[in-house]
């Protein structure tokens, strides 16, 4: 049943990120991005993290993609012609490209996970969860907070047009 | 005159919430949901209409059941929409009523053009003409719309006279010609 | 008596279990549309709709309530929805256009199963009583489930928006989703402090909103009371947020009919029009029940009595049956309350301004429950390390 289930997330999830690639459609990119997201929710129940699969939907597919939406909107974007591909960017994606598959065949064939019951599950309930987030992870999740506090205030400051000092006060 | 300015007091932390307002506001809802309804459930309940409506205009008889109406075609003169339409006819000599000038043959006003102004009554020197409480017109034709005759009296009905015009100006004839005779 | 119940197989039971919720919901939400007219009818003082009967009815004695109640007209309605024509667009893209009205249903009937709706006694072998809860799913993220889930209802508005193709839906659309992104925020931190002090320390951690009403059922002056005298201000955020999120006046912004005609549904019509506003009142239901649940004590008939001293003083506690049913009434008087009380405002406040929506949602709610959650948190941890 659980590998059924597993087995048809897993394609709706790939399915819906290629739909997000090759959509000329912005909205509807988004949109396959919001059905993406929920498969992705839905592979976490499989995997008994019913935490994850919340905030999941609660916060990437309930507010982040909303805020996709928003901005596609409001920028009124229409598929439009796609640039031509350079020379710079056929060679830097051929790139990527390959450091993506030779990682992901690496992983495949020789990166061993551990696959041992006793290990609790930490994404399942709540209690868990934040055990892990304010014992072992403090340090992550205060670097990441402090790396988005940066990143906001980058935003503010970008977004902002300063014309002389006195702008600023 | 001297201007006197009102200092104005500036709100205080709490009405600036809105909250007492909202409060308030919910109040006056409140009462007035529990008051009983204003609405009137119109087919069954009329309104009730103030004298001096001037509802569709209608011919009137007068106590002795004469129709007072002697087709003098002022009310179709003055109709500033031309609603209305009169076919003049004559008394037979044998009617009780032969002694009144002429009566309408046919009278018509077309309800679909009539403004409900009232001049047709204003104008009528016989008080023939009124407009009464009668309030809604409908029709499925354009030819219902227009009230003949007929159906203008029933609308009308009998109302109050006290002048009794035309019986005065025979009984005035009759005495005349009797004490003619007589000096 | 229902033993046969508990011998069907499971997918059949939940399969049962939810059709019943759904047909109990749908109709609910449905009537609800015909509460609003009554209620605004009262309020204008008027009587509202109270003609419609079916004419081989009208025999039974009494019925005339159910007219003057408007029932009738409320089936007219649906039956005219379903009935006429449902015309599209040539403008319209097509095919996000139907999927519009067909998405808001969605969230909106999956929320209702993670919602408790009441508790029932079963005496355990030992002779304790038990509380459990009468709900299609007590999950442990229950209220995160339902944020989560009731969040997706912004993507039927914004799709239909965009779908319709022209302006004034199109600006509903945006309207819509920069409102809804706005208040979640200060609705998920307002009830951050209701769930700090459920979740006290040495309990299993928990975000059940079964265990957030057995919490405000305990004896006691503390353990007795319902959250909304412990935290007006959660409450008061609470209220207001939700009032955003179902797009209710005074936050009427994706709709506005004087500015925008209709909004987002401007160019539906028929039957399609009617599934956004059967998901806005199963919006309405459930955010109610949320918010009975974690603020008024859910089915406890008052503060400081909780339902079992009820049962008890009835003698139904060892009856799941009785106990359960007078549960579920109390809940949905509550939620019927609420639903009043929805109506109330909408037919006594007018609609804010878009700006002022925003400034409202940025600049007032949020920064105050910020201030409450540090307030509350800083309070509980002193009582809790006292």
């Amino acid at each position: 049943m659980s590998d059924v289930l597993f087995h048809l997330f897993a394609i709706f999830t790939v399915a819906c990120a290629l739909g997000v690639v090759f959509n000329k459609n912005a909205v509807a990119s988004a949109l396959c991005l919001l059905l993406s997201l929920v498969g992705v929710a839905g592979l976490f129940v499989l995997l008994d993290a019913f935490l994850l699969a919340v905030l999941l939907v609660l916060v990437y597919a309930g507010a982040v993609v909303a805020l996709f939406l928003f901005i596609i909107m409001l920028l009124d974007m229409q598929g439009g012609d796609r640039k031509k591909f350079t020379k710079a960017t056929i060679f830097s994606s051929t790139l990527a490209g390959g450091l993506l598959v030779t990682g992901l065949v690496s992983f495949a064939t020789r990166g061993q996970l551990e696959t041992d019951p006793t290990v609790p599950v930490v994404g399942n309930t709540l209690r868990a969860y934040a055990e892990q987030l304010f014992t072992v992870y403090l340090l992550p999740v205060q670097i990441v907070g402090f790396l988005l506090l940066i990143a906001m205030l980058g935003v503010i400051v970008l977004s902002k047009k300063f014309e002389g000092l006195d702008d600023i006060k | 005159m001297a201007v006197v300015t009102v200092e104005r007091k500036p709100l205080t932390l709490w009405e600036r919430t809105y909250l007492p307002n909202i409060a308030a506001g919910l109040a006056t809802t409140f009462k007035r949901m529990v008051k009983p309804v204003e609405t009137l459930e119109y087919p069954e309940v009329r309104p009730e209409i103030p004298k001096g409506y001037r509802g569709v205009p209608t011919l009137v008889y007068d106590p002795n059941g004469r129709e007072k109406c002697v087709s003098c075609q002022l009310c179709e003169f003055v109709c500033p929409p031309k609603a209305i339409r009169i076919t003049p006819g004559e008394i037979p000599t044998e009617d009780p009523n032969a002694h009144v000038e002429k009566r309408p043959q046919e009278f018509k006003i077309d309800m679909l053009r009539c403004i409900y102004c009232g001049m047709c009554q204003e104008v009528c020197p016989e008080e023939a003409i009124w407009l009464q409480q009668q309030y809604s017109m409908t029709g499925y034709t354009r030819e219902e719309m227009v009230n003949d005759k007929k159906r203008l009296y029933e609308l009308g009905g009998t109302l109050p006279d006290e002048h009794f015009k035309w019986d005065k100006k025979k009984a005035a004839e009759q005495a005349a010609a009797h004490g003619g005779a007589h000096h | 008596m229902f033993d046969f119940y508990f011998e069907l197989p499971l997918w059949l039971r939940l399969v049962l279990q939810g059709t019943a919720v759904i047909l109990v919901l749908f109709p609910l939400a449905a009537a609800c549309s015909m509460a609003e007219r009554k209620v605004s009818a009262w309020i204008q003082g008027r009587p509202g709709p109270n003609r419609t009967i079916a004419p081989f009815l009208t025999w039974i004695p009494g019925i005339q309530i159910f007219q003057k109640l408007g029932l009738f007209q409320l089936a007219a309605d649906g039956g005219k929805f379903t009935f006429k024509e449902d015309p599209i667009p040539g403008h319209v893209n097509k095919f996000y256009f139907v999927l519009a009205p067909i998405a808001s249903m969605i969230p909106a009937l999956t929320t209702v199963a993670f919602v408790p709706f009441g508790a029932y006694f079963t005496q355990l072998a030992d002779g304790t009583i038990q509380a459990l809860p009468i709900a299609l799913t007590n999950l442990d993220v229950g209220l995160l489930a339902v944020f989560a889930l009731g969040s997706l209802g912004v993507y039927s508005l914004i799709l239909a928006g965009w779908a319709s193709n022209s302006k004034y839906p199109f600006l509903g659309g945006v309207r819509a989703s920069a409102q809804l992104i706005s208040y979640e925020l200060s609705m998920t931190l307002s009830v951050l402090p209701v769930f700090l002090w459920v979740n006290a320390p040495g309990m299993p951690g928990t975000l059940s909103l079964f265990d957030v009403v057995q919490t405000q059922s305990q004896p006691g002056f503390w353990g007795g009371m319902w959250y909304v005298f412990l935290m007006p201000v959660s409450a008061f955020i609470f209220l207001v947020a939700l009032f955003a999120e179902t797009n209710r006046q005074p936050f009427d912004m994706p709709e506005s009919e004087a500015d925008l005609v209709g909004g987002f549904h401007t160019e539906y019509g028929a039957f399609k029009w009617s599934l956004f506003f059967v998901a806005e009142y199963a919006h309405m239901i459930v955010g109610s029940g949320i918010f009975c649940l974690l603020f008024l004590g859910g089915w406890n008939p008052l503060p400081w009595v909780p339902l079992q001293t009820v049962t008890d003083l009835i003698g139904i506690t060892g009856n799941p049956l009785l106990s359960g049913l007078l549960a579920i009434t109390l809940f949905l008087g509550k939620v019927g309350f609420f639903i009043f009380f929805f109506m109330w405002v909408r037919w006594t406040l007018p609609r804010f301004r878009y700006d002022q929506v925003m400034k409202l949602g940025w600049q007032k709610l949020l920064p105050l429950s910020i201030a409450n959650l540090i307030v509350y948190a800083l309070v509980i941890a002193w009582l809790e390390t006292r």
